[in-house]
């Protein structure tokens, strides 16, 4: 047994285990101080976990890896499945590396069940992590389904003057769109049995294989199905409408998990499950998506301009600031910059926005109001407060050597160099609108709250009876120890990404780097329209795919007894139809010199070594050109009567 | 002759049952008090008897229609959940004001008690599903389903001391014997088109044959009628009524017992026809299914009495569980688990494995639901009427969890499981029927099972909502019944481990109890290519 095996299913259900810690009769932990420090230390711990992965993660070569798979329900094709790779890593870092932060910041707010609030919170990491690290399908899906239950209560419970509304609203929505996906899921599933004898598997690395058997109509489906349950989670403009709900009356440790982290499944699930599962539909609807991620940027972005909240005005700068989020992803560029810095983003905009989320609560902790016309002028009363508040902002914002900046400017960059029919400079210079909208509407925030005239409707009583090291408002500049040791690690680790960005980017990129394992299918589709190979004529892809590959099919064994007669009686036309729609459905095989026609010309090429483009194309056209004589018997393989 | 005996040996179970129930006619209504008492303890020791029975006799042979193991799985699931269903029945009879009276009067009238009927009628319904579960034959299998129903009506009846419950009884007596008709009017029509009323024979002549139009408007009429049993659209107008009106624990009963046999029933007269079914059968089942589903979310969802809504919600839950029947069985291709282990054929996409995974799922999560109902009561003040004590609304489990936190998780469990939110056995049944359709091919129904769950979520929430954030109501007490609290918490647990570990075994068993259906519909198939 390898140490590496335990790796990624400790890290899992550490939280889990100390979760139900909380729940143990011990009287201590009911006390409000007991039971946070018990849940400071121990997601503290989790964070510790986290980088004893990382130190155990091959960082050379990041892709999937320490798997680990626990029967669940091993004949249904059900099982646990782990596993970690350059992307999913790093996102379970950044669930870990918050979660104590959102503990140190939550001991003022949350002024009734302690125990209970920290429980959904161990919970909720547990869901996250589940998620990022999953390898089977159903298993991601458990989690992502998960999170809403903790997230319900959070909200629920320790919310503001609306959260039943919220809770519910968030729930109802996000639960809506997420069934279907578990539709999509299935339908891939189903695909894939029926192409592997009745054969069902839920993991995600044996689903990726049926991109090649799905017609494009059925990938379209697929993409939407996906797209429902995560374009809501992203949220992508015009589904965006449950998040500053949910995000204005959950606490600040529930907003903080949501914009950090939770928004998270939402382009991460598109990348490693939507993406790679319907690659052809993926390049297909980036225009609109792209197109819909802008209109999203500068929508919030005009929407934050008129906030008089500080909390809602920040929820609304998470819908614009995951819009470049959508770009990135779908920019399809040919160095993956658009998706690596999707992901850095992704990253970039946790760390900022939780921040910022951290910082508006403290400001509700003392005064009770996140109103922008009762505050201002903080910068005299609380100037180290003012300084972090800034400096998040400004990461917000975009600031060069902040980690916003890095974040915004690759998704851009990418967008900016997306081929033709994807995306393109427009996109990126709407976008690009987008980054000065916010630089407006987040410096028009700063300048209400840190500078102008000093007002505030004075200390709250609250705050008077839990405080810390009292009230005194010099005490450390405004800032107790508690909460500048919540902000720092924050703050710092802006910087490090900010000045840094390699540590992230280099366990991304590079040529069987994690992000093109995803995109490599979906980027073969990017020529078609300018090749006009059979998209159009409706060849590779039968666009009736459901019809033609369900209800038409015939026994493999009449087609291949037909493939035989035609081969023989040197029928070459008819042949070569015939190949091409039997091989899309995995019938038959097809050998051109030395490699194999395995489904038809879409993909061309056999196993590891795949011939770069000018191969492929000379090979497809020696498949289409070939004389008769090369219509030989021999080429044609059947796999399945091989087997009888 | 040697044929009775050889079938009356694999009866040994119902006959423990039967003579558990002549027993407790007999201690129920005893002037000792003591066997009194003990009448609910025999009841169990017998269905526990017929448990070991079941596990220990071997099944009697190969099933006509090629569900071999589905008469012990049946038997098994609902004898297990008669405990559960029983546990929670427990003193419900000692309740009743009559009951008490004569209790407490120097001279115990039996006359004025119906402790001994109670049992009686609860046992004799539970062979009735384990009879249904068995038959071969359709008068058999008639006269099996009307023995579940039978003493229903009349536990209905007796149980409450108020007009709803009589009211609820009668309803329910009548749609029943008319939908008792019907399908036997469907029966009769099978046998007219066939000759016969065995299954085999009836199984030989279809494959030779295929089914004829006189067959199938038989098997449509029997479906039909079966509605009734399962409360499916258009025979599910009776269940919020009969519902409301029993006892909370007798709704627990009729929520999951006539729904078994009924699915049993409907299983064995689509599996006379074979599937793929006949377009026309794909066809009404599919409308029934849509139809039962959407209509049962969707009232589920307005209402404000809570035994209501779950039975409303049980007919949405039969809309899902008939998407199995649609789906049909298949073989399953064969997967290996490992080094030294045995290859197993895969459950998924089995759609009656589906159904026989969904049942108990749903069973254990809607009587843990009842059960908390039935344990809590609401003291009315003024109005001291003792019928009208249980818990029946939203208002009443309003802030349970202030107060009864573990009743409130307990209830929070059974209405996720409901909804079918992982990792719960509600997930997965869902997952099963869902695969199971797709493998039919008929991915529009899939959506459709997806979009209810998500209506179906509305009003399991709510529950979840009143209990976790309502004011706290405090006319609301909890009964002393510690069984009730043990039943409740089985089956929570129950519906908690069938999504995870526990729910592999039950998977597998239920797809080896029908894959002999679809193995032998193939075989044939196999011996035409041949030739």
């Amino acid at each position: 047994m390898n140490i590496a095996q335990f790796v990624i299913p400790l890290q899992l259900f550490l939280p889990v285990i100390f979760a139900f810690g909380l729940l143990l009769p011990i009287p201590a932990l009911s006390r409000r101080r007991v039971a946070w420090s018990y849940s400071a230390v121990t997601s503290a711990l989790s964070f510790g976990m986290s980088l004893f992965v990382a130190s155990q993660f091959d960082w050379s070569n990041p892709v999937m890896q320490l798997q680990a798979s626990f029967v669940w329900m091993p004949s249904l094709g059900l099982e646990f499945g782990y596993g970690v790779d350059g992307i999913s890593i790093w996102l379970v870092m950044l669930t870990t590396f918050l979660m104590p932060i959102v503990v140190l910041g939550s001991l003022i707010e949350v002024d009734h069940d302690m125990r209970t609030f920290h429980f959904w919170l161990h919970i909720l990491e547990a869901a996250l992590i589940g998620t990022f690290i999953a390898t089977d399908v159903l298993m991601f899906y458990a989690c992502f389904e998960f999170t809403l239950i903790p997230l319900f209560f959070l909200i629920g419970l320790f919310g503001h003057e609306k959260k039943l509304k919220a809770a519910m609203t968030f729930f109802y929505y996000t639960f809506t769109g997420s069934v279907l996906t578990l539709a999509g899921v299935i339908y891939v599933a189903y695909r894939y049995a029926e192409i592997h004898d009745g054969r069902w598997s839920f993991q995600i690395a044996e689903l990726y294989t049926m991109a090649n058997h799905l017609s494009f109509t059925e990938q379209c489906w697929v993409m939407l199905a996906m797209l429902a349950g995560f374009a809501i989670k992203t949220p992508m403009f015009p589904f965006h409408t449950w998040l500053p709900l949910a995000h204005t009356e959950a606490p600040t440790a529930g907003s903080v998990d949501l914009a950090g982290l939770v928004l998270k499944l939402g382009p991460y699930g598109l990348l490693r499950l939507a993406i790679p599962m319907a690659p052809a539909a993926a390049i297909a609807f980036a225009p609109y998506l792209g197109a819909f991620a802008c209109v999203g940027i500068v929508y919030a972005a005009l929407v934050c301009w008129v906030q008089r909240d500080a909390k809602k005005l920040i929820a609304y700068s998470s819908v614009s600031h995951m819009g470049f989020c959508m770009i990135g992803l779908f920019a399809f560029d040919e160095g993956n910059i658009g998706a690596a810095g999707a992901i850095f983003y992704m990253l970039a905009h946790g760390l900022a926005t939780g921040g910022l989320f951290l910082c508006v609560g403290m400001l509700y902790d003392r005064f009770e109001t996140r109103d922008l016309r009762k505050l201002g002028g903080l910068a005299t009363e609380m100037p180290l407060f003012s300084f972090f508040f800034v400096l998040f902002v400004l990461a917000s914002v975009g600031l060069p050597g902040l980690n916003g900046f890095v974040g915004e400017f690759l998704t851009m960059i990418g967008t900016f160099n997306s081929p033709d029919g994807v995306l393109g400079p427009v996109f990126a210079i709407v976008a690009a609108s987008g980054v000065i909208l916010s630089a407006i509407y987040l410096l028009f925030l700063t300048g209400k709250l840190i500078w102008g005239k000093e007002k505030h409707p004075g200390y709250s009583r609250k705050y008077d009876i839990i405080h810390e090291h009292g009230v005194d408002p010099t005490h450390v500049h405004g800032l107790s120890r508690r909460e500048i040791a919540t902000l720092t690690p924050l703050a710092v680790m802006c910087v490090v990404l900010g000045v840094f960005p390699g540590i992230v980017l280099n366990s991304l990129e590079g040529k069987n780097g994690p992000v093109e394992q995803m995109l490599a299918q979906a980027k073969t589709y990017i020529d078609y329209d300018a090749n006009a190979v059979a998209w159009e004529q409706g060849e590779l892809f039968d666009d009736d795919g459901l019809s033609a590959s369900d209800a038409d099919q015939e026994p493999v064994e009449l087609v291949q007894q037909k493939v035989r007669r035609l081969v023989e009686s040197d029928q070459r036309e008819e042949t070569l139809d015939l190949l091409i729609t039997e091989a899309t459905r995995g019938n038959v095989e097809y050998r051109v010199e030395s490699s194999l026609v395995t489904t038809g010309r879409r993909q061309v090429g056999s196993g590891e070594d795949e011939p770069d483009l000018a191969e492929r194309n000379r090979l497809l056209d020696s498949f289409v050109s070939e004389t008769p004589a090369f219509l030989s018997l021999e080429r044609v393989n059947f796999p399945k009567t091989g087997a009888e | 002759m040697e044929a009775l005996i050889d079938k009356l040996g694999s009866l040994w179970p119902e006959i423990v049952l039967l003579m558990g129930a002549v027993s407790c006619l007999v201690t129920g209504l005893n002037h000792n008090p003591l066997a009194r008492k003990l009448t609910p303890w025999v009841a169990a020791l017998s269905i526990g008897v017929a448990s070991l029975l079941v596990a220990v006799v071997p099944p009697a042979g190969a099933h006509p229609l090629g569900f071999d193991g589905l008469p012990g799985f049946i038997k098994l699931i609902t004898l297990g959940i008669a405990l559960l269903l029983l546990g929670l029945a427990a003193g419900v009879p000692d309740a009743l004001l009559q009951h008490r009276k004569t209790e407490s009067s120097p001279i115990f009238d039996a006359g004025n008690s119906v402790k001994g009927e109670f049992y009686a009628f609860f046992l004799l319904s539970i062979t009735g599903v384990l009879l249904t579960a068995g038959a071969t034959d359709l008068v058999w299998l008639f006269l099996a389903l009307e023995l579940v129903s039978l003493p229903t009506y009349i536990m209905i009846a007796v149980t409450r001391d108020t007009k709803l419950a009589q009211e609820s009884a009668v309803k329910y007596f009548f749609l029943g014997a008319m939908s008792a008709a019907v399908f036997l009017y469907g029966f009769a029509l099978i046998y007219g088109a066939t000759g016969y009323t065995e299954f085999d024979a009836i199984r030989s002549l279809v494959a030779e044959t295929g089914p004829t139009p006189l067959l199938i408007v038989g098997v449509i009429l029997s479906v039909l009628g079966l509605c009734f049993k399962v409360a499916a659209v258009p025979m599910h107008v009776y269940a919020a009524d009969v519902y409301q009106g029993a006892a909370t624990p007798v709704t627990a009963f009729l929520a999951f017992v006539p729904k078994t046999a009924g699915f049993v029933g409907l299983m064995l007269i689509l599996g006379l026809v074979g599937w793929p079914l006949p377009p026309v059968l794909v066809a009404m089942l599919a409308v029934i299914a849509v139809l039962t589903m959407t209509l049962g979310n969707v009232l589920a969802a307005v209402q404000s009495n809570l035994k209501r809504m779950l039975a409303y919600s049980s007919i949405a839950q039969t809309g899902y569980l008939t998407l199995g029947l649609i789906a049909g069985p298949v073989a399953g291709a064969a997967v290996s688990l490992g080094e030294g282990v045995a290859p197993v054929t895969q459950p998924t996409g089995n759609g009656l494995a589906a159904i026989l995974f969904y049942l108990p799922a749903y069973g254990l999560a809607t009587i843990a639901g009842f059960a908390i109902l039935a344990a809590l009561w609401v003291d009315r003040g003024e109005n001291p009427d003792p019928d009208d004590d249980e818990a029946q609304t939203f208002d009443a489990v309003s802030g349970l969890w202030h107060r009864h936190p573990f009743l409130a998780a307990l209830l929070v469990v059974s209405m996720l499981s409901l909804v079918g939110l992982p990792p719960l056995a509600g997930f997965i049944g869902k997952v099963m029927l869902g695969t199971s359709i797709a493998q039919a091919g008929l991915i529009p129904l899939l959506i459709v099972l997806v979009i209810n769950s998500a209506i179906s979520a509305a009003y399991y929430l709510r529950v979840v909502i009143v209990c976790f954030f309502g004011d706290d109501a405090e006319a609301t007490h909890v009964r002393p019944t510690p069984l009730r609290f043990a039943a409740a918490m089985v089956a929570a647990v129950g519906a908690l481990a069938l999504g995870g570990y526990a729910g592999a075994p039950l998977a597998q068993s239920a797809h080896e109890a029908v894959r002999g259906h679809a193995v032998a519909n193939e075989t044939p198939a196999v011996a035409d290519a041949s030739e």
